[in-house]
């Protein structure tokens, strides 16, 4: 590094040796957006300058014409699902969502009028979209009752250059099995025109210039997918006796032995499943006999998956997929 | 009357530098071209300089400077220099003698040999898309009559 800091002084040193004074011309222009392109309506100004030394020993310098060039607008759009995954639902639900990113990569404001369609292939059955609703808080969250409601031609997002919505598709289930996939298509088309790429739009771009068609025809789509995951969770809770005598009688001071069993089937995955038992009046929790899959866990909170707190017991059970069963146990005394 | 006589002597002011350059007889033109591409019948893509009046971004320009000596006296350190407007991006040029900077003019090199400081103060090799000027200096002087081309490519962003 040292070796490559130190050529590039020199070379510095080398260039500064020139004896001339070189004035520059300056330059016009509108701030332009780097990221998508320069903005739409841009004039891009360029002038030369030569300087020599006359027969005199004077030094002179000469400007070039200036030649100006306008940025036309061009009209591109790019649409991406904004959802991780396929986004699980159940057979026969309402309003489930579906996100997608629309983003304005042309180098012009511009309107997208926005599509959905669900009659498309490789999927087992078509959504019935309800409605399209714009972030139009900007969480990137859907906020039922916030978000605004997208009526096509009445509230097309206006979109900067570079600048991106989030678009909720809000769909209904059809009856469905386990497993069945539904997809959706959500396109943008810019509302200046579409076609193939290099059509023009004359007078049509932002800036008074001309709308060109870019890259991506000025529609894009992309799809978002429903994935039916029916999955049920069976708690079954069981109870032995063990009295002070070797027996079964429920006596004071009889141990008894919970047995909570979460039995879980179906295809999906059930998210933070947790396992809760208040202590039964009557009796009194036996400290440090909470067990999960027969391993022994302690009655603090926050050091494992089980606690024993507000006279309850706890135990979480985290992310457990169809098909799977967790048992916990644990021993109260009865007074 | 006042209002006129101040006009004049605005023109005048306005005036005297092109006459001064007038006397000194070398001109320089500036022209820009775009590179259309083009696909004939027989599906054969041609490229074709055109005469632009709009771009587009990612558009390819090409500029091409030409100058002449039209004075009777050479005309010594003959240098010509285009800053690089913002929305282009430089490309290249086809002449090894020509030097280039990316800070504005401050300092000037062939395009490798040029270092630009990170925000972490490390130094690495500046990018075509940070040039900032263009410019070359004949190494013998340009003498009366003779008349040259000069050109590089640049992108517009």
């Amino acid at each position: 590094m040292l070796g490559e800091q130190n050529w590039s002084i020199l070379n510095v040193r080398l260039t500064q040796v020139l004896p001339l004074v070189v004035a520059t011309a300056t330059i016009g222009f509108a701030t332009p957006a780097f990221a998508v392109g320069t903005t739409a309506g841009t004039t891009i100004s360029n002038t030369a300058t030569a300087t020599y030394d006359d027969a005199g020993g004077n030094p002179v310098s000469v400007p070039s014409n200036k030649v100006d060039i306008k940025v036309d607008e061009l009209l591109d759009v790019k649409v991406a699902t904004a959802d991780p995954g396929d986004v699980v639902v159940q057979s026969g639900a309402t309003n489930r969502v579906l996100s997608f990113t629309i983003t304005n990569t042309g180098n012009g404001s511009e309107a997208f009028r926005l599509t959905p369609n669900s009659a498309v292939g490789g999927d087992q059955f078509d959504p019935t979209t309800t409605s399209i609703v714009l972030d139009s808080n900007g969480n990137g969250i859907y906020d039922a009752g916030t978000d605004t409601i997208y009526n096509p031609g009445s509230n097309d997002p206006v979109l900067a250059p570079d600048a991106a919505i989030k678009v909720f598709v809000l769909s209904t289930i059809p009856t469905a099995n386990d497993q069945d996939k539904g997809i959706v298509q959500l396109s943008a088309a810019a509302t200046t025109g579409t076609g193939t790429p290099g059509t023009v739009f004359a007078g049509a771009g932002q800036g008074g210039g001309d709308a060109v068609v870019g890259a991506s025809t000025g529609k894009n789509t992309d799809k978002g997918t429903y994935l039916v995951q029916s999955t049920t969770v069976v708690f079954t809770k069981s109870a032995v006796i063990l009295d002070p005598f070797g027996g079964a009688k429920s006596v004071p001071g009889a141990i008894i032995t919970y047995t909570l069993v979460a039995n879980i089937s179906g295809s999906g995955t059930l998210n933070n499943l947790s396992l809760g038992d208040p202590v039964p009046s009557g009796t009194t929790y036996q400290a440090g006999t909470i067990t999960l899959q027969g391993s022994p866990l302690t009655d603090a909170t926050g050091d494992d998956a089980a606690d024993f707190a507000s006279n309850a017991v706890t135990v979480r059970l985290g992310n457990v997929a169809g098909g799977q069963t967790r048992t916990a146990t644990f021993k109260v005394k009865i007074n | 009357m006042r209002a006129g006589g101040k006009l004049i002597l605005l023109l005048i002011t306005l005036l005297m530098p092109s006459l001064a350059w007038a006397a000194d007889k070398v001109a320089l033109t500036s022209a820009v071209f775009v590179e259309k591409q083009t696909v004939d019948s027989d599906g054969r893509a041609h490229v074709a300089l055109q005469t632009p009046k709009m771009v587009t971004p990612g558009d390819r320009l090409v500029f091409i400077l030409r100058y002449q000596n039209q004075g009777i006296a050479p005309a010594r350190q003959f240098t010509v220099t285009n800053p690089l407007p913002s929305a282009v991006s430089y490309e290249g040029t086809a002449d090894d003698a020509a030097l280039v900077s990316v800070d504005g003019g401050q300092n000037w090199g062939s395009l490798p040999t040029l270092r630009v400081k990170e925000d972490d103060g490390r130094w690495r090799s500046a990018r075509p898309d940070e040039v900032t000027h263009i410019r070359w200096t004949l190494a013998q002087p340009l003498q009366a009559g003779a008349t040259g081309k000069l050109s590089f490519r640049g992108t517009v962003r």
